[in-house]
């Protein structure tokens, strides 16, 4: 009979690494959203294209090739960095490019008439982005901003493929010693939907809190 | 006789193929309450928006307060205008909307003050305080710390014209102000912006179907019709004597749909 509360424990560990993944590589997801996001509706034109390159290419390859690329290939060009800052780089970049385009397309629903007002109201492209525009365009966001954080949860995955220690690597690192593929998968499963879970409902939250004293006022 | 404080010369302004404005010409002496009559489609709107810097010009001169307003005289020619002008000229300019156009995120009291503290730098104590006596003076003091969402239509839009003056702006533009209330509540709009007129030396540009209010509220009417001014002159002229036909026709329109003149 084998003794699991080791490999369980070895499980957690990787949960650890996962959570931290999954926290970071949001924190520069929404950075680099809304970075791009922004840029997509600059009025400069060279902010826009290279906003929409950055979007493009992200969302155009896939997050394995892009975690290859940031782990192994650009050592090549003097940037070496540690699986877990790979795995976060390449996290983060690429939901944040699906992440701007939620953000483009919120702050695009704030209509006309709420940008004639700061015009009328002589305050600065801005000032409206800042106080107008993007505290309402933000509740509009947060449905999408949470699916793309259970996104990037389960993409954690793929950084076992550079060797961190996540929990899916865990798992097999548990299946491969003790044979048993039921338990370790089982385990993970439960947790992955946990973690979902957390963010579904911190987010509804978040949500709650935002749209506090707006009711009625979307239509 | 002062100079005029808006001196529009010759404008057009075209949208694709459609000539909405048509050459138009027009001056606004300092403190003038105009009205500025006509139907749907013949370029009223459109000349407030091109005060307001909502929209731009397809040719021709505009002058505010002495200074152009989309072009500025540099090294002998004229060059497009740049923010900071945009935001000197708009200083001059205050606003109000047909749809009210309230920040729906914002209390009563944090539409009023924002603009003030944000373009002038005011202290919030100092903001709330002029907003306050801006709430009272539109009969809305205690509302202050309500969301727009739970104020009626007309309740808005008294707050809408608070915030615009706010900012003391030199003029005044009011573009169809009361043509997205309830009936009954067009009164209380009316009412506050009777007060204004009665009160202040503000120079007033307003669109409008409320002939009867046109009448009372201007010094002066133009009548609009295809991006044109046809005919101009005081209240009484206009609505008891119309000498131009499209007018006369226009205001039996307006009659016959049970306005009162």
């Amino acid at each position: 009979m084998t003794d699991w509360s080791g490999y369980i424990g070895l499980i957690l560990q990787g949960a650890l690494v996962t959570v931290e993944l999954t926290v970071m590589g949001s924190a520069l997801a929404v950075v680099m959203a809304f970075l791009a996001g922004l840029g997509r509706v600059s009025r400069f034109m060279a902010v826009r294209a290279l906003a929409t390159t950055y979007i493009e290419f992200f969302r155009g390859t896939s997050i394995f090739v892009q975690l290859f690329w940031v782990y192994f290939v650009l050592p090549f060009a003097g940037v070496t960095l540690s699986p877990l800052q790979a795995g976060v780089l390449a996290l983060g970049l690429n939901v944040g490019a699906y992440g701007a385009e939620v953000v483009r397309g919120a702050v695009k629903a704030i209509g006309r008439e709420q940008r004639e007002a700061c015009i009328a109201l002589n305050l600065t492209r801005g000032q409206a982005m800042r106080y107008v525009i993007l505290p309402q365009a933000l509740p509009l966001m947060l449905p999408t901003f949470c699916n793309n954080a259970i996104e990037l949860l389960k993409g954690t995955a793929v950084v076992s493929l550079i060797s961190l220690t996540d929990m899916t690597f865990q798992a097999q690192v548990v299946r491969a010693q003790t044979g048993s593929t039921l338990i370790p998968f089982a385990t993970i499963l439960v947790l992955y939907f946990l973690m979902a879970l957390a963010i579904s409902y911190a987010m509804r939250w978040l949500e709650r809190r935002m749209t506090r004293g707006l009711d009625g006022v979307r239509t | 006789m002062a100079a005029p404080i808006i001196r529009i010369d010759n404008i057009v302004k075209r949208y694709g193929p459609l000539t909405v404005l048509d050459g138009l010409s027009m001056e606004v002496l300092p403190g003038e309450k105009l009205a500025l009559i006509g139907p749907s489609g013949s370029g009223k709107t459109t000349i407030l928006r091109i005060l307001m810097t909502l929209e731009t010009i397809s040719d021709g001169h505009i002058e505010v307060d002495g200074d152009q307003l989309y072009h500025m005289p540099k090294n002998g020619s004229l060059v497009a205008a740049d923010d900071r002008h945009l935001h000197r000229m708009r200083e001059k300019i205050g606003m109000v909307f047909q749809h009210f156009n309230l920040f729906p995120h914002k209390c009563v009291l944090d539409n009023v003050t924002l603009a003030p503290m944000l373009t002038k730098g005011v202290a919030r104590a100092a903001a709330e305080k002029r907003a306050m006596e801006l709430l009272d003076m539109v009969g809305l003091a205690d509302k202050a710390k309500s969301m727009p969402a739970q104020l009626s239509g007309g309740q808005k839009q008294r707050v809408a014209i608070a915030r615009a003056l706010a900012l003391s702006p030199k003029i005044m533009l009011f573009d169809e102000v009361t043509s997205a209330l309830d009936p009954e509540l067009v009164e209380e709009v009316l009412n506050v912006m009777r007060k204004l007129a009665a009160e202040t030396d503000m120079t007033m540009l307003l669109v409008t179907h409320e002939m009867g209010f046109a009448h009372d509220f201007a010094d002066r009417i133009l009548f609009f019709d295809r991006g044109k001014i046809v005919e101009e002159g005081k209240p009484d002229e206009i609505f008891r004597n119309p000498r131009q036909e499209r007018t006369q026709a226009f205001l039996r329109k307006i009659i016959a749909a049970g306005h009162r003149v």
